[in-house]
């Protein structure tokens, strides 16, 4: 059974919602009943076949392929499966992703996974700002899964986020895990200002030395033994992350936001 | 039967279900996981006495551990969950936590749930991180070393406790000799323990006593300086008498490590002065596991 594909026949104008274009909502419909399917587009709804050339039928693997940055909600709730985006996406990229394996070749939007539950995403490309936050609000970003972001984030990346990780190999823009309950970003690049704005647990595992901040009190050097695992845990992934060398365990700990609960963590690599 | 001019008793070890659980403790080198290890598994020979039946199972090379430093396997038997989880956190506690550089990790990935470091945790006066890796929740819990890094739960698994048998020599020394070589072949045995000091017991027991107190009391009919006066199973020759008692996840594994042992102490042979192999048992009405013998080393 090949792949479920929706090729993009244009690039409409106003913004598309693609959350119906879902493994679990698509499971066992013949090939007539997805094309009828209606999307909002805008202020109107419009057909499924009349924006995609279908082919296929492995609702279980689906790809998008000529994907750009108004398709927004792609994945949203994804139960199972894997969605492969050949192309950018949206805003919204696995909002509330409940399980299964999301790709992205290109760039996202903001707020992806925005409050996702569990799973695998991958973003090739950059990712816009609240990666991983809560949607406004909400007091609860992402709560498990992994998010992996082979590019550049941008701001309030992990805002309000409560458990799992998000790993990124670039560069992070102002206010990186601000308000963050729990959970571990992984920075390989630069972090910008504001890191870890009013967290109050969660470990920010940073590479290179973050702008100093009069909020976060320095712990000293320590060779951590969770850290030994934690990279191991990263070996099954196709990213810098999976590479034995760029494993460490001798941090500087700095403990945070001292003006909110204090009981977050700055790890900086050593050497 | 006979080996090696080694008499095989036509008798059984009856053995009990437990319930068993598996930690691993780990430290900076090998040295202080076993003075963890062994601080862990210590009075724990017996649960008629100690609440539990515990040992070291093996030295596990870096590659075999979570954190990829030296550790050493351990198992804890007792009679019941509720004892096996008590014992393993007060152990844990005690022993692991206040033990220089350690970590301790589960050892059983499927079983019941059981706490390890998840009440432990508390030590850390709120100061804990948890931290939830490949859905395994580990808790890091700050002391006056570092960090003490402790996976939350391990696994607890039906097992047999129990398993045993007899070693009847001309004198004590080559009845020892005998037992330290069956030890060493039974430790390459994986899931299993000998949980008497160096794996072997000098004071089998058997069920009863002239005294209302006691459950248990010295095994009379084995103890070679009572042959006179009292209803004997020494032939006159036996000088002395030591056991080997072995606890397992599984009866195949009980019944390898009996294999092995008894092999052992045959290969030394009569000529070193063993004479026999027997085993303990409460006339097969006790326990729902029989490890005979002769079947054991067809």
């Amino acid at each position: 059974m090949s792949a479920l594909t929706f090729t993009l026949k244009l690039k409409p104008d106003q913004r598309v919602d693609m959350s119906p274009l879902v493994c679990h909502k698509l499971d066992g419909m013949q090939a007539a009943e997805i094309a009828a399917l209606t999307l909002q587009n805008g202020k109107r709804k419009i057909r499924v076949d009349e924006l995609f050339d279908i082919a296929g039928s492995d609702a279980q693997n689906i790809v998008i392929k000529n994907s750009f940055g108004k398709l927004d909600f792609i994945g949203k709730e994804l139960d199972g499966g894997r969605i492969t985006v050949e192309g950018d996406a949206g805003a919204y990229l696995g909002l509330g992703m409940k399980s299964g394996e999301i790709e992205v070749s290109g760039d996202v939007g903001i707020y992806a996974a925005c409050e996702m539950k569990k799973g695998f995403l991958t973003i090739n490309g950059n990712a816009g700002d609240f990666l991983g936050a809560a949607l406004p609000g909400n007091k609860m970003g992402m709560k498990g899964g992994t998010v992996l972001v082979k590019g550049n984030v941008g701001e309030r990346a992990g805002d309000h986020m409560r458990r799992g990780n998000i790993l990124i190999e670039g560069n992070a823009g102002d206010y990186c895990g601000s308000r963050m309950t729990a959970g571990t970003i992984a920075v390989m690049g630069q972090t910008g200002k504001y890191l870890g704005f009013a967290m109050r647990r969660g470990t920010l595992l940073l590479w290179n030395q973050p702008q100093a901040s009069a909020r976060f009190n320095d712990c000293g050097a320590h060779t951590l033994a969770f850290l030994p695992i934690l990279f191991a845990s990263f070996k099954k992934f196709n990213s810098k992350f999976a590479d034995g060398s760029a494993a460490f365990n001798r941090v500087q700990r700095y403990a945070g936001d001292m003006s909110e609960m204090g009981r977050g963590e700055v790890l900086v690599k050593i050497g | 039967m006979i080996i090696n001019g080694v008499t095989i008793d036509a008798t059984f070890a009856e053995a009990f279900p437990m319930k068993a659980t598996r930690a691993i403790i780990t430290a900076q080198n090998e040295k202080w996981a076993m003075i963890s290890a062994q601080a862990m598994t210590g009075f724990a020979t017996s649960v008629i006495a100690c609440g539990c039946e515990a040992g070291i199972e093996r030295v596990l090379d870096p590659s075999e551990t979570p954190d990829g430093r030296p550790g050493v396997s351990i198992m804890i038997f007792a009679m019941g969950g509720k004892g096996l989880a008590k014992q393993l956190e007060t152990r844990a506690g005690q022993c692991v936590l206040t033990s220089p550089t350690s970590a301790l990790f589960a050892g059983i990935d499927g079983g019941t749930r059981i706490a390890l470091g998840k009440n432990l945790r508390y030590f850390g006066d709120g100061f804990q991180v948890a931290k939830l890796i490949d859905g395994k929740r580990y808790w890091r819990i700050p002391v006056m070393d570092g960090e003490f890094l402790a996976e939350a739960t391990t696994g607890q698994v039906d097992a047999v406790g129990g398993g045993n048998f007899l070693v009847l020599a001309e004198s004590q020394p080559q009845a020892l000799a005998a037992c330290e070589a069956a030890i060493e072949e039974m430790r390459k045995i994986p899931n299993v323990i000998m949980p008497f000091p160096g794996g072997v017991v000098r004071s089998g027991s058997k069920v009863g006593s002239k005294y209302a107190a006691l459950g248990a009391s010295t095994n009379d009919a084995f103890c070679p300086t009572l042959k006179g006066m009292t209803k004997t199973d020494l032939s006159p020759e036996i000088e002395s008498v030591m056991e080997i008692v072995i606890d397992g996840l599984t009866k195949e594994d009980i019944d390898k490590a009996m294999r092995v042992g008894i092999q052992a102490v045959c290969d030394l042979g009569a000529t070193n002065g063993i004479k026999r192999i027997s085993a303990g048992n409460y006339g097969g009405k006790l326990g729902p596991f029989h490890f005979h013998l002769q079947e054991i080393m067809a």
